[in-house]
C-alpha cells in the first residue's frame, strides 16, 4: 500500500538551515546536510530544501550545497526557491536533485511549467501556491505571500496540473504558523479534484493535525518545519501515531 | 571492483553514482562499449521518456551491448522497463532481456505512482528475504506486469512487478539510491553478487 509521506522543510538562508519565527526574527538552526541525513535516519520520506537568499553569492552557496545533500542524503530531495526560468533548473538536476518547486516564477510565465515538465518529466516539478482565504475565496499570493494576485487557488491548481505539474504543494497563509493545524478542508477539495499528489502545508502543531490532514484532508503528503526543528515532534513518534488511527505510513 | 553506469540521455545518474559512493564504490559513468564490456558489474539507470531514450540507445547501439553482457545488470526505473519487450510509452519495441510488457496505469488512482510502497513476495537473489514488506521509494506512470521473472510486486491500482531477475539480469521499477537503508541492502546485494 503506498504510505502517506511525511516531508521535513529547510529554510535555506546563506547556506544554512533558518526558520523564521515571524518575519523579524529569523533564527538559525543548523546544518543542512547533517540536518537532511538525521531527517532521513529518522524515517523522514523526503525533504524539501527552500532558498531564501537574497544574494548572488547565497544563490551559488545553495547550488554547491545541494550536491553535497545528493552526496548525502538517502532519500528523495525537492529544491525550490530562485527558479525563474529554464536554464535554472539545469545546474539543479545535475547537482542531483529530485524535483524542483516553483512558485512565483509558475505564476509569472506559468510556461515554465510545460518546459521543465518536457525537459525532465512531470515527476520532476513540484508546483507550490501560497494561498490565503478572504474575500469568500482562496487568492494565490506571490512573492514570499507578499502581493496577492487574482488567481485562485483551485483554478490555478488545476492549470498547473494541465500543463504537466506532478505534484502540488498547498500552504494555507491563514494557517500556516498558527500551529492549529492545516487547512484540511480546501486540501481536501484540492486532492479530491486533482489527479496528481497534493503536499498539505501550513499549520502543523500537534500529533493529531497529521491524522486530520490525511484523513479529512486527504493529503498525499504533508509538510511541516518548526515543529521537527524544534524537537517539538519526533518522527518516529509521529509514525507510531499515525500507524494506530490506521493512516499508512512506511 | 569495478562498476560501470551507463551514460546516456536520463535523470538521476548523479543519485545512483552518490548512493554507490556512501557504499564505498566509486563507479565510472560511461556509454564506452569496451569499458562497459569490461566492467565488474553494470548498473543501467533512469528517468525520462521510452522512445526518446531507446533511441538514443540504438544509436550508439547499447541496447545490442547490454542483451549481450554476461557480468550481472541492474536496470532501474525506467531502466527495468526497457529491458522489457514492448512499452505502451510511444509504442516502443524495447530490449528484450525481460518477456514482459510495459503499460501504463489507468488513472483510477493518482498517476505517476509517487512514493513508498511496500515490498510482495520477494525471491531471488537481488530481493533478499530480509526486505520483504519493506517500503521502498518509486515514482512511474508505467509498469511491467507480473511474470515468470517477477522477483518481487508492489501494488498500486493493480499489482505489477516492483523487481525482476532473470540470469544475469536484474532490475527495479523503483529507486534504491533514494530508498533509504533498505534501498541500500538491495544496492549492496547486488555489488556482493
Amino acid at each position: 500500500m503506498l504510505a502517506k509521506r511525511i516531508i521535513p522543510c529547510l529554510d535555506i538562508r546563506d547556506g544554512q538551515t533558518v526558520k523564521g519565527i515571524n518575519f523579524l526574527d529569523i533564527r538559525e538552526v543548523g546544518d543542512p546536510v547533517e540536518m537532511g541525513a538525521e531527517y532521513a535516519r529518522a524515517g523522514a520520506d523526503e525533504l524539501v530544501y527552500l532558498d531564501i537568499t537574497a544574494t548572488h553569492e547565497g544563490r551559488n552557496l545553495f547550488a554547491s550545497l545541494v550536491r553535497r545533500i545528493a552526496e548525502h542524503v538517502n532519500i528523495p530531495f525537492t529544491v525550490g526557491g530562485g527558479i525563474r526560468e529554464i536554464r535554472d533548473v539545469d545546474p539543479l538536476l545535475n547537482a542531483g536533485a529530485d524535483k524542483v518547486s516553483i512558485n512565483s516564477a509558475a505564476v509569472k510565465n506559468p510556461d515554465l511549467i510545460g518546459q521543465i515538465a518536457q525537459s525532465y518529466g512531470s515527476q520532476f516539478v513540484v508546483v507550490a501556491i501560497d494561498a490565503r482565504f478572504e474575500d469568500d475565496d482562496w487568492y494565490v499570493y506571490v512573492n514570499g505571500g507578499r502581493i496577492r494576485t487574482e488567481r485562485k487557488l483551485f483554478e490555478w491548481a488545476r492549470e498547473a496540473e494541465d500543463r504537466g505539474a506532478g505534484e502540488i504543494l498547498f500552504t494555507s497563509m491563514n494557517h500556516d504558523g498558527t500551529k492549529n493545524g492545516y487547512a484540511n478542508k480546501a486540501t481536501a477539495d484540492l486532492s479530491n479534484n486533482l489527479g496528481i499528489p497534493v503536499i498539505a502545508s501550513g499549520g502543523a502543531g500537534k500529533m493529531n493535525h497529521f491524522v486530520d490532514v490525511f484523513g479529512q484532508g486527504a493529503a498525499d503528503a504533508a509538510l511541516a518545519a518548526s515543529i521537527f526543528h524544534f524537537r517539538e515532534i519526533g518522527i518516529q513518534d509521529l509514525k507510531t501515531h499515525l500507524r494506530t488511527h490506521n493512516i499508512p505510513v512506511r | 571492483m569495478k562498476i560501470a553506469i551507463v551514460k546516456y540521455n536520463a535523470g538521476n545518474i548523479r543519485s545512483v553514482y552518490f548512493a554507490l559512493e556512501r557504499l564505498g564504490v566509486e563507479a565510472s559513468i560511461t556509454d564506452d562499449h569496451d569499458l562497459l564490456r569490461a566492467a565488474d558489474k553494470v548498473i543501467f539507470p533512469g528517468v525520462g521518456e521510452a522512445s526518446t531514450t531507446m533511441n538514443y540507445l540504438k544509436e550508439r547501439k547499447l541496447d545490442t551491448l547490454l542483451r549481450e553482457l554476461t557480468q550481472p545488470v541492474l536496470g532501474i526505473c525506467l531502466g527495468l522497463q526497457l529491458m522489457c519487450a514492448h512499452s505502451q510509452e510511444g509504442n516502443t519495441d524495447c530490449i528484450g532481456i525481460f518477456n514482459l510488457k510495459v503499460k501504463k496505469f489507468e488513472k483510477k488512482l493518482k498517476v505517476p505512482h509517487m512514493g513508498w510502497n511496500s515490498l510482495q513476495q520477494v525471491r531471488g537473489r537481488l530481493i533478499s528475504q530480509d526486505v520483504e514488506g519493506k517500503f521502498v521509494y518509486f515514482v512511474h506512470s508505467y509498469y511491467a506486469a507480473l511474470g515468470e521473472n517477477t522477483s518481487a510486486m508492489a501494488d498500486y491500482i493493480n499489482p505489477f512487478s516492483a523487481a525482476l531477475e532473470q540470469d544475469n539480469f536484474y532490475a527495479t521499477q523503483f529507486h534504491p539510491e533514494k530508498s533509504g537503508p533498505v534501498g541500500e541492502k538491495i544496492l549492496k546485494n547486488f555489488l556482493d553478487l
